[in-house]
């Protein structure tokens, strides 16, 4: 360990702490630093592979010999599989394994009843066309309001309610609540919706199993490649060591796409059973149907607060449904701003739909959605500045900054000072909302370097780059430590052979692999260094490695010649290392947007005009690729916002609309001016002083657009999505 | 979509199915198509497998495949062209636009056979050896892609636009085109991306051709 000062913070509001840095690894970068390639614009590593159509996707692997698999599901929510009759498909030409699930009962619409291997698709599709399946229908539930309605029938048989608490920690205090609603000027009670959003990647779920010599080799459309190794491994009881997972590129996860699913299983089966590679990849329906979903909230809101705009208690009591998982339909308030007192009560309703999934900061959008309206509507009722409220009552150094730069990029002076008070049938309002992440980075993963003689460059690890960009973060961190560029450097991502590395869940791969990389670049130049001053002289510490060259020693080399000094090509394992010895500037990541929209009062059609977001990740390693996933971000926030909506049928039990043409989902003419500003914090953490940046920013769109909505016609819509028909009853008209 | 009237779409088909289980009174006018069908010289039959030549990417292909089958799988699952990106199967999120006899086109509205004879250009085809389409490039310089899955089908749609662009200027001016946030939006109107790219997406359009 070695002592040593680090400078945090951003421009403005820095200050310098001590760290411990362990022996072995880099020193730690602060404000100060000077980087050359880190911070800078640069294009995807990938990108050429990606605009040409030969970037290889899971289900763009065909091994020789490949055939098909499927599901037949279930057209009813709730049911007795009596009997399913596989004769006919069995008979068929080309059908090569089989199975059906008879005497079990299915909890929801698409639940899998039987399952077909086949040569071709289309005898797939002949084949599932065979099955006969009888079915004992039961009642069922499909809506939070049906389920929690008296004599309402039980989704699962071994439970006999379907209302559970869920208990954590942030439950809060209710009679400290009480008490401060008590001591405050304005107690709002206001209740707020939020709808079921489906993950929709556009690669739908599934993969490609192969068996050779005893060996399975997955192709897996997955977030997490190594949870996929350990869990086939579990299912099958093969050892790890047998199975390997492929993901070299990933056509979108959003949360959705974590260890295996009964159809990953049935893949694995059919190619051993009948000895032949196998594919299932969902098509579009299922994954609407089984592929994963945000849960749905109703939150009753009580908010406090005194006249001079101190937030005093907020309680929150909010149901939703996570199909039939009793678990993960709770919502993030209040969090983010500073309150007296809170006090939440999180119920998980059971309905007879498929399991909810994480989905893109799980409980977040929704929370906030809540939080940020009832915000809103104390600023309104004791006659104070939205944002003027907000900054009295937000302690994040970050967030605070942030505010100044959101306000003067969208022109905050330009909103309504009355809401709802422009003329004519358009129109315009400006609205506002916070978001907060975590700082990311988890151990247990290691990125290997390898420099040879040649003086090519390979990083690699076994996870997964979900698109996010983690290929190039790591090429730009690996360029920055060897004085190289990003396309200098090959990175190996996706095969579970290599050293492990994370899940991409709680927005944790780039700031977990990216740290790692730049210690095993770092380990491989102290030899490299090593190498240039036992042949050439001077001072191994001394000798610096600038655009291309390594300089210090009497003569300057480039990089190729210095590595060509070596004995032999070196490798090198980073790591990740625990925040221990890194304070964090500040505790979480900042964020805050700010909306414009126009909307019409005849039809009720929203239009998003801007959205300004500004975001914290600690350092920002590539803005290019940085800006992209903001947009990102607020993209899907405005589709959650405005149009997307799972429909339920509560009569027939069955989703309506699952398909892409109704689901809506944003597309080019939804899409505002969106300007995205990275917010570079130099945090501490770890080595870079980096974190993650997937989840944050569709954190606060939802409720800016409605805040926006709220300025621009003086009613508020407290149901998300905000649909034209919501509009107009806010409004009084319908 | 193919703008030869006398080509029965899948879209066609399934429309077709759907009416006469209602109705009963389309069947004449699909057989009339069949019938123009026949008169082309295009393969007729199925069930069973059938005969079907096409160009692509600049090659002559010929196909033994189930009438049934879509451009798109034929084009993935038998001719290894796996840019093409199969996401809704349905004709509502572009993923799979390729260019058939010079036009945008969804692969999984069309019947492989209903390919006989066309011109079909894929992702694949669109770079010259190693030099990349303008777009291609456009795309890469504005980090017009995330996870990617979209990017085919939206390279392909603002790449038709951008070709049609230049042969309408052709005669004009060899002066660069410009073009439209508006005309940019229309052309990827039928082009889903998850990942949120779009706005990357008109400034590598709007970057190409000034």
């Amino acid at each position: 360990m070695s002592k040593k000062k680090l400078r945090l913070g951003f421009e403005g509001k820095e200050k310098t702490v001590d760290v411990q840095v362990p022996d072995g690894t880099p020193d730690p970068w602060g404000t100060d630093a000077k980087l050359d390639v880190v911070g800078k614009d640069h294009t995807r590593v990938d990108g050429v592979l990606k605009v040409t159509g030969r970037a290889k996707y899971s289900y763009d692997v065909h091994p020789e010999a490949m055939i098909f698999a499927k599901l037949l599901r279930s057209p009813h929510a709730h049911a007795r599989v009596v009997r399913v009759d596989l004769s006919r498909a069995k008979a068929l030409k080309g059908v090569l394994y089989t199975e059906g699930q008879e005497g079990t009962v299915v909890h929801y619409p698409g639940q899998h009843v039987a399952g077909v291997a086949a040569e071709t698709e289309e005898i797939l599709d002949d084949a599932l066309r065979l099955i006969h399946v009888e079915y004992e229908v039961l009642p069922h539930v499909v809506t939070v309001d049906a389920a929690r309605a008296e004599g309402a029938p039980p989704v699962l048989e071994r439970r006999n309610k379907n209302v559970f608490r869920e208990r954590g920690r942030g439950d809060g205090d209710l009679d400290a609540t009480e008490a401060a609603h008590k001591q405050a000027d304005v107690v709002l009670e206001r209740t707020y919706t939020t709808q079921i959003q489906t993950h929709s990647a556009l690669e739908t779920h599934g993969c490609v199993c192969e068996w050779k010599d005893g060996e399975l080799t997955i192709w897996a459309s997955t977030q997490g490649t190594f949870s996929v190794r350990d869990s086939m491994a579990r299912a099958l009881d093969v050892p790890q060591k047998k199975v390997r997972t492929i993901t070299e590129h990933m056509g979108g996860g959003f949360g959705a796409k974590f260890g295996i699913r009964y159809w990953d299983r049935f893949c694995a089966k059919a190619a051993q059973m009948t000895g032949r590679p196998v594919r299932y990849l969902l098509d579009r329906k299922e994954e609407h149907l089984v592929g994963g979903n945000r849960p749905d909230s109703r939150q009753v809101c009580k908010f406090s607060a005194k006249k001079d705009g101190t937030l005093m208690g907020a309680d929150v009591r909010s149901w939703g449904t996570a199909g039939t998982s009793a678990r993960a339909a709770g919502v993030f308030n209040p969090g983010i701003y500073k309150f007296r007192a809170t006090y939440k009560e999180t119920y998980n309703v059971l309905t007879n739909t498929t399991e909810g999934r994480a989905f893109r900061a799980p409980r977040y959008p929704q929370g906030v959605f809540a939080l940020e309206g009832m915000l809103d509507e104390i600023a309104e009722e004791i006659g104070m500045d939205p944002l003027e409220l907000r900054k009295k009552n937000d302690v994040h150094s970050v967030r605070l900054a942030q505010y100044e730069v959101g306000a003067k990029q969208i022109g905050w002076e330009r909103r309504n000072e009355r809401p709802g008070s422009g003329k004519g049938p358009l129109k315009r309002g400006i609205g506002m909302a916070s978001g907060l992440w975590h700082h990311t980075g988890r151990r247990g993963s290691a990125v290997r370097c390898r420099v040879d003689r040649e003086g090519s460059v390979t990083l690699s690890n076994g996870a997964q780059d979900i698109g996010t960009g983690t290929r190039t973060i790591l090429a730009v961190l690996g360029a920055e430590e060897l004085g190289l560029q990003p396309q200098d450097i090959t990175v190996r991502l996706g095969n579970t052979d290599d050293p492990p590395g994370p899940a991409s869940g709680g927005s944790t791969t780039a700031s977990t692999l990216g740290p790692a990389a730049r210690d095993a670049a770092w380990q491989a130049k102290q030899v490299i260094r090593e190498a240039v001053a036992d042949a050439r002289g001077g001072d191994a510490g001394k000798l610096d490695f600038k655009r291309g060259k390594v300089v210090g020693a009497p003569k300057d080399l480039s990089f190729q010649q210095a590595c060509g000094l070596l004995g032999e090509a070196v490798e090198t394992l980073g790591r990740w290392h625990k925040g221990r010895n890194y304070p964090r500037f500040e505790e979480k990541v900042a964020g805050c947007q700010f909306a414009e929209v126009e909307v019409d009062v005849e039809t009720g059609h929203v239009q998003v005009l801007k959205i300004v977001a500004v975001q914290d990740c600690g350092r920002v390693i590539d803005p290019l690729l940085a800006r992209s996933q903001i947009n990102g971000g607020v993209i899907q926030g405005l589709s959650y916002a405005l149009y997307e909506d799972r429909v339920m049928d509560p009569g027939t039990g069955d989703m309506l609309n699952a398909n892409l043409l109704d689901y809506k989902i944003a597309g080019s003419r939804e899409m505002p001016e969106i300007v995205s500003i990275p917010f570079t914090v130099s945090n501490g953490i770890n080595s870079v002083g980096m974190s993650g940046l997937g989840e944050p920013p569709t954190v606060p769109t939802a409720g800016a657009i409605a805040n926006a909505v709220h300025n621009a016609i003086g009613a508020r819509v407290r149901s998300l999505p905000i649909t034209p028909d919501r509009v107009l009853q806010a409004l009084g008209v319908i | 979509m193919a703008e030869d009237r006398n080509r029965v779409s899948r879209r066609d088909v399934l429309r077709g199915a759907g009416a006469a289980a209602f109705l009963g009174s389309i069947a004449p006018a699909l057989q009339a198509q069949a019938k123009a069908k026949v008169a082309k010289g295009i393969a007729r039959g199925g069930p069973g497998a059938v005969e079907v030549g096409f160009t692509i990417n600049g090659e002559r292909r010929k196909l033994s495949i189930e009438p049934r089958v879509t451009l798109l799988d034929a084009l993935r699952d038998r001719l290894e062209l796996t840019g093409t990106k199969r996401v809704c199967d349905r004709g509502s999120c572009g993923a799979c636009t390729v260019w058939v006899d010079g036009k945008t086109c969804n692969a999984c509205m069309m019947l492989a056979i209903d390919a006989q004879g066309a011109v079909v250009t894929t992702i694949e085809g669109l770079a010259n050896g190693d030099r990349l389409h303008p777009i291609q490039d456009a795309f890469i310089r504005e980090d017009a892609l995330q996870c990617g899955f979209c990017t085919p089908g939206m390279i392909m749609s603002c790449a038709a636009l951008h070709e049609r662009k230049l042969r309408e200027n052709m005669d004009s001016s060899a002066a660069p085109y410009r073009l439209s946030l508006e005309e940019v939006k229309e052309a990827i109107s039928g082009n889903l991306c998850r990942c949120g790219t779009y706005t990357h997406i008109f400034s590598a359009c709007l970057g190409v051709g000034r």
